[in-house]
């Protein structure tokens, strides 16, 4: 199908884009990589009289360390994320987590910023971000707001972003000593939506879990972070019945929605499938 | 430059190698206006949310999904169809490996695994069959069950590996 007719604008500052952004309230849309809005648009599942295209902001690229965060700009795209080695470093979990979005050609146009803003439940950042508690920089006509990942996602494609707000970087805290990441995704094929997906990380000493994160995607409407489950495993040694214990809690922390190929049962069972290898790779 | 609202815009991008400027409507995607407007029909529409690959594109020397980019936003940008880089041979090597291994029935998919399979050889010379599947996996193909078309880009790569010393 086609787009519905809209107008298009194309800021080259933050302030204008957000001037947009305000002047037209809930009919306006902005364009980052434009790999969810512009398939909605072509599917006529969404109709704004106007496109803000943000891309030309390059003040929001870029991925940087800053103080004890890796500031990464929501306009850097998967393919800067995939090769950067700072990310590599600092957020390996990211690392691990790109070559699941989608596939190359996707990958060389999509943002960081518009998969967070878009929070899709079967997406891989939210996950990541839940996981590493990051901090989300928001921009709006009275300046900056910083809000916690876990107060970001409200429900499906819901965020705490307001219409005349604009998502200009996420911070992720990072690694430090005796942390390692997992992230680990089932899918019909590869860089198809997850059907189940989990973004593990912990400090791991010896064998020993603490302050273990578990957070899972395509489970419900926003990505969930799995506390019974990581709380069975505080200060345990990896080991069959810590990883029994674990995937017995997880059946408290997640209600899975069926999708249309996968009943509320099996994602919880696949759910616990990928706990228990993400556990073993946390060790490994 | 900034660009203030309107549904029609003046655009103007360097389209395999020859500059154009045409008045876009702001809704109109990039592969359409590329049929449409310039008459170069070899990037396919299929799907339209970027699922399928048939209609990949380069832009600044990147692949992307000619549906997912608004013909507005190539201003100020090269894109390469496969009209171009069919002309200028830097095709040639794997439409011809493509050929000889029977890599196409139908043909609809031709272009967009084309120009994915020329990223590979440009980006990843020494990608192995797993990593040649895993670049092609965004280009979806109705007829060969892929394997011929994995062949054909094997066989450039091992190639394109013996001529260098």
């Amino acid at each position: 199908m086609k787009a519905p007719s809209f107008a298009y604008a194309r800021p080259d500052s933050l302030g204008e884009a957000l001037g947009l952004l305000a002047g037209h309230g809930e009919g306006a849309r902005a364009l980052a990589g434009g790999q969810s809005l512009l398939a909605s648009l072509n599917m006529r599942l969404s109709s704004p009289e106007l496109l803000v295209d943000v891309t030309g902001l390059k003040e929001l690229s870029g991925i940087r360390v800053q103080d004890d965060a890796l500031r990464i700009g929501a306009l850097t795209r998967h393919c800067e994320i995939e090769c950067s080695a700072e990310v590599a470093r600092h957020a390996p979990l990211l690392a691990q987590a790109v070559p699941h979005v989608a596939h190359v050609a996707i990958r060389n146009a999509g943002t960081l910023g518009g998969s967070l803003a878009l929070a899709d439940p079967a997406a891989e950042y939210p996950a990541c971000a839940l996981a590493l508690e990051a901090s989300l920089v928001i921009a709006g006509a009275r300046g900056e707001r910083r809000v916690a990942a876990r107060d970001f996602f409200r429900g499906l494609y819901s965020t705490a972003l307001e219409p005349h707000e604009l998502l200009v970087a996420a911070e992720f805290p990072l690694l430090k000593p005796g942390y390692r990441s997992a992230f680990l995704e089932l899918a019909r094929r590869h860089g198809d939506y997850a059907i189940v997906g989990v973004a593990a990380h912990a400090r791991v000493d010896g064998g020993r879990f603490s302050d273990l994160r578990l957070a899972y995607l395509g489970v419900g409407a926003t990505a969930v972070r799995a506390e019974r489950a990581a709380a069975v495993l505080e200060g345990k040694a990896y080991g069959p019945q810590a990883v029994a214990s674990a995937q017995a809690a997880l059946g408290e922390d997640l209600d899975p929605s069926p999708d249309l190929y996968h009943s509320a049962a099996t994602k919880l069972h696949l759910a616990r499938v990928l706990t228990g290898r993400a556990l073993a790779a946390l060790v490994q | 430059m900034s660009q203030a609202p309107a549904t029609e815009i003046v655009t103007t991008f360097v389209l395999n190698g020859t500059p154009v400027t045409r008045r876009v409507q702001a809704r109109q995607h990039l592969v359409d206006f590329l049929r449409e407007e310039m008459g170069l029909t070899g990037s396919h529409t299929a799907c339209e949310h970027g699922v399928c690959g048939a209609c990949t594109l380069r832009v600044d020397g990147e692949i992307v999904r000619g549906c997912l980019m608004l013909a507005v936003q190539a201003d100020g940008r090269k894109v390469d169809t496969i009209e171009g880089l069919s002309d200028s041979g830097e095709l040639a090597a794997l439409q011809s490996a493509f050929h000889e291994r029977n890599a196409l029935q139908c043909g609809f998919c031709t272009p967009g695994m084309l120009m994915a399979a020329l990223d590979l050889l440009k980006n990843r010379p020494e990608a192995t069959r797993e990593q040649i599947r895993a670049h092609l996996s965004g280009n979806y193909c109705r007829c060969t069950g892929y394997h011929a078309i994995v062949d054909a880009v094997e066989a450039v790569l091992e190639a394109q590996r013996g001529a260098k010393p």
